[in-house]
Formats: C-alpha cells, sequence, structure tokens
C-alpha cells in the first residue's frame, strides 16, 4: 500500500514534475491565465499521462529498444489527438481558449519523462497511477501559478470576478504582468522556494562556489 | 534485452502492429465524434454572426435566437444581386470557392487579401426589421491572410451599408497575445461606428494605421488602432477589410442595394 501512496501522492510536493523534475515549464507557461483553462489543461495532461504510462507499460516487454521513443510517441501522439478530439465535441469554448496547447501535449515532457524513466520497467497498474500521481503534481502548479496570476491579473477567479477592477469602477488596479507568460516563471520559481523551505532535501548542492574577492578596486 | 526482441523482423513487426491499433484509435474518435464537433462550429459561427450584430448572446437558445432575428440569403458577387441556390442548408462557400465552376481564381493584381480563389456566391445574413429596406442591419462574411493564417469573420454594417456595427473572427490562428488580439473585447470595441466608404466613393477607405487614432484628426472615423507587435495582422485585417468591400466583394450589391435594390 505504501508503495500505492508513494507513487500516486509523492510527485506532488516530494517528486514535483514541474518544481523537482524541472519538466513540462512552457505549457505550464502558457495555460496560466486563468484557472478554467489551467484546470482543464492539468486534467487532459493527467489522463494522457496515466493511460500513455499504462499502455507502454503493457507493451513494454515488446517493444524493441532501437525504437522505443517512437513507440511511446506513438502512443502519446494518438491520445493527444483523442483528447483533443473529445474537448472539441464537449468543451468547445475551452478547446479554442487552449488551441495549440493540447496538441502540444505531445512534446510535454513529463508525459515523455513518466513513460520512459517509469512504465518501460513497471508494471501497467503502478504505471497508470504514477501518470496520474505526476499529473496531480503538474496540475497542483498549475492551479496554483493560475490562482495568482488570475486573481492579482484580472481580479477574477474562474471569470467570476473577486476584486472589482478600477476599470470597472471598483478599487482594485490589476497587475497587468501577471497576464503576460513571463510571470508565471517569477510565481514557479516562488514555489519551488516555497517547497525546498519545507523540504530541504530538494535543496541541490552548488555546483561551484564563488572564491571569495581580492580585489579591492574595479581592474 | 533478449536478441530475438531487437531482431529487425520484429521491430518491424512491433511498429507496424502499434500503427495499426493507433490508426484505428484516431479515426474511430475522429469519426464518432464528428456530429457534435459539427454541430459546435454551427453554432459558434451563429453566435459569432449574432456578436458581430451587436446582439447579445448570453443566456439565451443561440439557435432559436438566431432563427427568430436572422435572414440568411445569397448574393452573386460579380452581378451584385441576390440569387438563389440550390441547397441552401449545406452551401459551404469555402468548398466552393475551390471549384472551377463555382469559384474564381483570383490574379494576383486584384488579390490583395492573399485568399488566391473566391466563392461566386457568398451567403450574406440580415438581421430582420419592418423598414422598408426590410433589414436592420447587414452581415457579410470575411476572410483573408493574416500572418500565419487565413482569418475568418464578420463585418456587420448599419442599414446605411456603410457605418460599421462590428468586426469579429471566429477562426484564426494568430500569434496569442500579438496577433490573437483580434479577438480582445477592447479592440473589437473600437470598431462600432467607423465608416467603410468616404462619401459617395465605393473604394474603402476603414483600415488600421500604425499607432493610436487621434479623435480630433478629420480622417478618425476611417481608421482603427493597429494592434501593438502585429504589423502583419494588422496589415491582414486591412486588406481583407478593403477586398471584401471592394468592387471584388460586396461594393457591386451595397451599391445595387443603396441604389435601391439587389
Amino acid at each position: 500500500m505504501s508503495q500505492v501512496k508513494d507513487v500516486l501522492l509523492g510527485p506532488i510536493f516530494n517528486n514535483n514534475p514541474i518544481g523537482l523534475q524541472i519538466l513540462g515549464i512552457c505549457s505550464a507557461l502558457a495555460v496560466t491565465s486563468n484557472l478554467g483553462t489551467a484546470c482543464v489543461m492539468a486534467l487532459a495532461v493527467t489522463v494522457v499521462t496515466a493511460f500513455s504510462n499504462m499502455f507502454i507499460s503493457i507493451i513494454r516487454n515488446q517493444i524493441p529498444g532501437s525504437i522505443r521513443i517512437i513507440c511511446q510517441m506513438a502512443i502519446i501522439a494518438s491520445l493527444v489527438i483523442v483528447v483533443d478530439q473529445i474537448l472539441k465535441a464537449y468543451a468547445y469554448e475551452i478547446s479554442k481558449q487552449l488551441s495549440v496547447f493540447v496538441g502540444l501535449i505531445i512534446t510535454n515532457c513529463i508525459v515523455m519523462g513518466r513513460a520512459e524513466a517509469f512504465a518501460m520497467k513497471n508494471p501497467p497498474g503502478i504505471s497508470f497511477l504514477d501518470g496520474i500521481g505526476n499529473g496531480l503534481g503538474y496540475g497542483v502548479v498549475l492551479l496554483f501559478v493560475g490562482f495568482i496570476r488570475e486573481l492579482l491579473g484580472a481580479g477574477k477567479l474562474f471569470g467570476i470576478e473577486v476584486l472589482p477592477l478600477i476599470t470597472d469602477g471598483g478599487w482594485y488596479q490589476a497587475n497587468g504582468l501577471l497576464l503576460l507568460p513571463p510571470s508565471a516563471f517569477f510565481i514557479i520559481g516562488i514555489f519551488i522556494w516555497l517547497v525546498r523551505t519545507f523540504k530541504k532535501d530538494q535543496v541541490e548542492a552548488p555546483e561551484f562556489v564563488l572564491a571569495k574577492n581580492t580585489q579591492k578596486e574595479a581592474v | 534485452m533478449s536478441a530475438s526482441k531487437d531482431s529487425i523482423g520484429r521491430t518491424l513487426t512491433v511498429a507496424v502492429l502499434l500503427c495499426v491499433v493507433c490508426s484505428v484509435v484516431v479515426s474511430a474518435a475522429a469519426v464518432l465524434l464528428k456530429p457534435k464537433q459539427v454541430a459546435n462550429k454551427n453554432l459558434d459561427r451563429q453566435t459569432n454572426i449574432l456578436a458581430a450584430a451587436g446582439i447579445s448572446t448570453a443566456g439565451k437558445d443561440v439557435q432559436a435566437l438566431f432563427d427568430e432575428l436572422i435572414e440568411k440569403r445569397f448574393v452573386d458577387l460579380r452581378s451584385g444581386k441576390y440569387t438563389d441556390i440550390a441547397d441552401p442548408a449545406r452551401y459551404d462557400a469555402t468548398k466552393a470557392a475551390k471549384e472551377a465552376d463555382t469559384g474564381i481564381q483570383l490574379s494576383r493584381d486584384i488579390d490583395t487579401a492573399s485568399i488566391k480563389v473566391q466563392a461566386k456566391v457568398m451567403p450574406v445574413y440580415l438581421v430582420k426589421s419592418d423598414t422598408p429596406e426590410g433589414f436592420d442591419k447587414m452581415i457579410l462574411p470575411v476572410h483573408g491572410y493574416g500572418l500565419w493564417s487565413t482569418l475568418y469573420g464578420f463585418l456587420a454594417l448599419e442599414s446605411d451599408l456603410n457605418t460599421v456595427v462590428g468586426l469579429g473572427f471566429y477562426s484564426h490562428a494568430e500569434t496569442p497575445g500579438l496577433g490573437g488580439e483580434v479577438d480582445n473585447p477592447n479592440w473589437k470595441a473600437l470598431w462600432p461606428g467607423k465608416q467603410v466608404y468616404r462619401d459617395d466613393s465605393m473604394t474603402p477607405a476603414l483600415g488600421l494605421i500604425k499607432g493610436n487614432v487621434d479623435p480630433a484628426s478629420a480622417n478618425a472615423k476611417y481608421q482603427i488602432d493597429g494592434l501593438s507587435g502585429a504589423t502583419l495582422t494588422s496589415r491582414g485585417v486591412t486588406n481583407l477589410v478593403h477586398f471584401w468591400m471592394g468592387e471584388n466583394g460586396y461594393a457591386p450589391f451595397l451599391s445595387n442595394l443603396k441604389a435601391g435594390g439587389a
């Protein structure tokens, strides 16, 4: 049981795909300007990671080593197309907002990373859970970033006004920077900082130490 | 890893089998979900037509509202007259443009919107009314090339056939945040009230300019703020307005209407 718990809940804080593995940053910048798209994206990535892990794990003993990456890509790409088609059929508005980013789940490093690192070596059940766990870890960061960006950038949560904007006669001056992709970098940085403050074991040893400055004047 | 797993025969078998399974799954999803997606697209189109005419669809049944308010008619672009076509419900102007007998090849000097072909017959949408003209607003489908993609949208005119009611694009793939700002409500709000034609000329004057429009300028009513960081998309929007409002677009039809009938 403890293995299941580790695999499922570990990636949320202990081994977060964005925070510790530093995977899937690009899509985290693009889809977090509001919570609605962040939720759907997190859900889509979770589904794709879980099922791609499961299918790859099922045929892991059949996949020849020479074409294993291509096999993984074929499975992931098919799943992404299916998810994209389902979104277009049942959540048309959101699929329009997510536009290319659903297709780009294929290139999301988390999916490939988990397939290669976990599913190729473990049985299907636990691989499926690993996919769900990593999707959740990705989702937690997306929601954290999306919450801050939408609340402070647009004064809304899920499109519902929380902080009345000055432009609409309220008191809150929106911070436009938070609606632009760079702000997600700062917030992800803060997230990593927070996690590592509580989980000291995630702090990496410095690769080098700066030499002490002995020069008094600039040369 | 056993040698047999990595043999050429085995590699090929796995690759072929995987491809077959994946392609069956993908095509099944595409085929089964197609009707639902087409319905969504139609609904989205109708919502956009209503939005271009400034009619709010919030909380209403779009289909019912559309049927109640909008009349769809067809126009022969070159003669500028209303025309009837067989099977109006299934007419697709994008498909018709590509067929030799229903489309027109545009030579490079007149193809300012870079669309290469256009349909001879285009649908137009009228907001019904009891006035002598028989309509309150005229909604015209327009499209043209921006930076990455063809922008498809609707331009709505008042019954004077000169004053803009609104412009909206329902399909494009311009850069989000730059050219994609054509969807920004603040930018779209600049369009209502602008004039397409200057005085009695039928050459369109309306277009995007670099920077912001000076409201004191005499030309302000023919100008829209350009999209910052999206010069080519802005140019594309100007070009498509000029093309579709010009002599190869709806100008003959609009001047016929102004003269008393089409």
